[in-house]
């Protein structure tokens, strides 16, 4: 069974609350006793409907504002599959929480209020889906029931979106359509009589139809690449002479007998086991928590990769990237940072900045020398020791990177490798 | 494998048909697995939060697949209140004893001894908020950096904010509003001397999802959890288990009922559901048609819409 993961964004008074609320209530996710404190809160608020929002507004200040500050979580399934659902803010440090809610998922659906149209924040959550490469796009065209269901408006607010936000850099993205009403439930998990102009699917579907990006991440084709969190070394007299290399593959699949590289030493062996608790697998794919063992003993330690022979990626001590800044102290060219690969840290400073995107206004300028919160960045970086990346169009999974701030160690910056 | 059968919607009406209730899916123990490894390798001390219920025996699990054939690299820390079901204790002993587990142990008892908290009293006495106390001395007199815990986001509102990597301050607390930002599977585990982080990897997990691998990995668990003949009484429309350390009214009178627990705090704070499932597939199947979530049994969340968030900024786990 699958986990399809999605990331909802919208504006402050778009409904998405409210449509997560939909989607929990007409799956049967909510229980009797959430539903019953629900109406009890509804009532407190003096609301004459049932406040399906409450159910995701999760902190104190975000039920007094009635706005959502921090990324939710939120779990439902459908017979065949289960959903997570990241809940993001719109209004609210939007690239921050937006990037931190939808880096690991397969859909964004974007709602945008059909009264309003399509907004600045509209085209700021499309630019983050495309620069995340997310590969579907639901445009949710919320609250049609205000709109008197007109098929005229869904069409407008179609052709806008289409000609303002223009094509993203991503080809393969596929971006649907779909006029809804979450407060009534209209095409959530049925399509609507009141929009029988629609020819379309209603939400639910749709989403049981998309491709998990797991399974593509996971193909025989893809290069395989497994960084090593840990080495196991039992040294008990059952398991002696025992070394195996714990990861998470990364991306593409070994198989038992393939040749192996380890980086950066660059010395060769071959696959012995993959073991997997007390089972031995003949093969694994990306995703997949394992420990290989080698034929032979060479130098590889925490932080270090394991690829295939003939499609390891190439060590660099330069790094072209994308960055997501995420911190109110500004990046600043010249400047030293923790650079987190997967599970490898370096030290890296920056280099150079070519350009910077205002996701505010979408300005680029080029004669920058810091990026500031909510922007994005083209910078070149240095880092102390190679690094093994990849573009993060090839392989996403082994092309993103974290930037740290060594005073405040928090994680400040987002990188893309370009 | 999708069902690329639209007519799965319609048949949403019948949630104990649904196939995704009754399997576990792979990817959150592969998570899991990985978050383990993480913490291992990240922090020079850690311990797992250890309370004797389902989900830290489930990561009692999950810590020996990561390190397998290796041993666990992280000691159990049990923060007890004394007033523990006794099957719970039990259950704790025999775990430690087969694995080769070290125990810690932080008592409540201790921190009331200590003067450092004072113990409830009236009907609703508990020792459940008084044991952040006790946690926070145990992580500060063991140098623990990270305390690996139990805690799902589906659980309760506030837990599904929080992160994986959770950032502690000298005092323990969690500020909502700072939080790191995690993306892709990067996990930042750098701190400062005093602070620790609370670490979460069954974050992602549901209470079946729970239940669906205890299943699938023929997991023991304690056998309160199963229904069984018990002194309980009834009180704010909840079954608790009558004990000792419960201050109960004249007119609440125990009487013996078939019951199990759904989810298992101290005895103050945990009410029992009357069942008759003795077995695991009949828990699964209670719990998919089950009314009431988890929580809903815990009388400490109870306390208001806000009582889990305002805890953990103080350092509940």
């Amino acid at each position: 069974m699958d986990i399809l993961r999605i990331a909802t964004a919208g504006s402050v008074d778009d409904g998405k609350s409210t449509l997560i609320g939909r989607l929990l209530y007409e799956t049967k996710s909510i229980t009797k006793d959430k539903i019953e404190a629900l109406e009890a809160a509804s009532k407190r608020k003096g609301l004459d409907f049932t406040d399906l929002s409450l159910l995701t507004d999760g902190l104190i200040a975000e039920r007094e504002q009635g706005i959502t500050i921090d990324v939710a979580h939120i779990y439902f399934n459908t017979p065949q599959r289960k959903y997570i659902i990241a809940d993001t803010p719109g209004h609210f440090e939007y690239t921050r929480n937006m990037v931190t809610g939808a880096s690991n998922t397969s859909v964004s659906i974007i709602l945008i209020d059909s009264r309003n149209g399509v907004s600045e924040q509209t085209k700021r959550h499309y630019y983050i889906s495309s620069l995340l490469r997310t590969e579907n796009v639901v445009v949710a065209v919320n609250k049609m029931d205000l709109v008197d269901y007109s098929e005229d408006r869904f069409k407008e607010i179609k052709e806008s979106f289409e000609s303002t936000v223009g094509k993203s850099g991503f080809e393969g993205q596929n971006i649907t359509f779909v006029p809804l009403s979450s407060l009534y439930g209209d095409n959530i998990t049925t399509v609507s009589e009141k929009m029988s102009w629609y020819k379309g699917e209603a939400l639910l579907p749709i989403l049981e139809k998309i491709e998990n990006k797991e399974a593509r991440i996971g193909a025989h084709e893809v290069p395989a690449r497994l960084a090593v969190q840990n080495v196991i070394r039992p040294k008990t007299t059952e398991y002696h002479d025992f070394r195996g290399y714990a990861g998470r593959i990364a991306s593409g699949e070994f198989q038992v007998g393939d040749q192996v590289i380890a980086l950066p030493s660059r010395q060769i062996s071959s696959v012995k086991s993959i073991i997997k608790f007390e089972q031995e697998l003949t093969s694994a794919k990306a995703g997949e928590s394992v420990v290989l063992t080698l034929e032979d003993d060479i130098d590889i330690s925490r932080g270090n990769m394991i690829a295939k022979v003939g499609q390891a990626p190439e060590g660099t001590k330069a790094v072209k990237a994308k960055v997501c800044w995420m911190d109110s102290t500004e990046l600043t060219a010249g400047k030293t940072y923790f650079l987190q690969h997967g599970v490898n840290v370096q030290k890296a400073k920056v280099v150079s900045i070519d350009s910077v995107l205002d996701v505010e206004h979408f300005e680029e300028s080029e004669d920058r020398t810091d990026i500031k919160l909510n922007e994005i960045g083209l910078v070149n970086l240095k880092t102390a020791g190679e690094i093994f990346v990849d573009k993060y169009e090839n392989v996403p999974t082994n092309g993103a990177f974290i930037l740290i701030d060594p005073m405040t160690n928090n994680t400040v910056g987002l990188g893309f490798v370009q | 494998m999708i069902n690329k059968n639209i007519d799965t919607v319609s048949e949403l009406n019948n949630r104990t048909d649904f196939e995704s209730n009754r399997s576990f899916p792979r990817q959150l123990e592969d998570e899991a697995i990985y978050i383990m490894r993480e913490v291992a390798a990240q922090f020079e001390k850690p311990a797992i939060l250890f309370s004797g219920g389902k989900d830290s025996i489930t990561l009692v699990r999950l810590a020996q697949k990561a390190f397998y054939p290796g041993k666990i690299p992280f000691p159990l820390l049990h923060v007890d209140t004394g007033h523990n079901f006794p099957e719970t204790i039990e259950f704790r002993d025999k775990l430690v004893a087969e694995l080769g587990l070290e125990l810690i142990v932080g008592n409540v008892e201790d921190s009331i001894r200590e003067g450092k908290v004072k113990e409830e009293t009236g009907k609703y006495a508990s020792r459940n908020a008084l044991q952040t106390v006790t946690l926070l001395d145990a992580i500060e007199a063991n140098k623990f950096d990270a305390c690996i815990g139990g805690a799902r986001r589906d659980e309760e509102k506030a837990r599904a904010k929080e992160r994986i990597f959770s950032v502690r301050d000298d005092f323990g607390q969690w500020d909502a509003k700072k939080q790191r930002p995690e993306m892709f599977e990067m996990l930042n585990g750098k701190i400062e001397v005093g602070e620790n982080v609370r670490v979460f990897p069954i974050s992602n997990w549901t209470e079946l999802d729970v239940w669906n691998y205890i299943k699938e990995e023929k997991i023991e668990i304690p056998s309160i959890y199963y229904a069984h003949q018990r002194q309980v009484f009834f009180r704010d429309g909840m079954i608790w288990s009558d004990s000792e350390f419960i201050n109960k009214s004249e007119d609440e009178v125990p009487y013996e009922a078939t019951v199990r627990f759904r989810t298992v705090g101290d005895m103050t704070c945990t009410a029992a559901v009357s069942s008759d499932a003795d077995n695991i597939d009949q828990i699964i199947d209670e719990i998919i048609g089950a009314e009431i979530s988890e929580r809903g049994a815990r009388i400490d969340d109870k306390r208001s819409e806000a009582a889990m968030e305002k805890r953990k900024q103080q350092g509940y786990f």
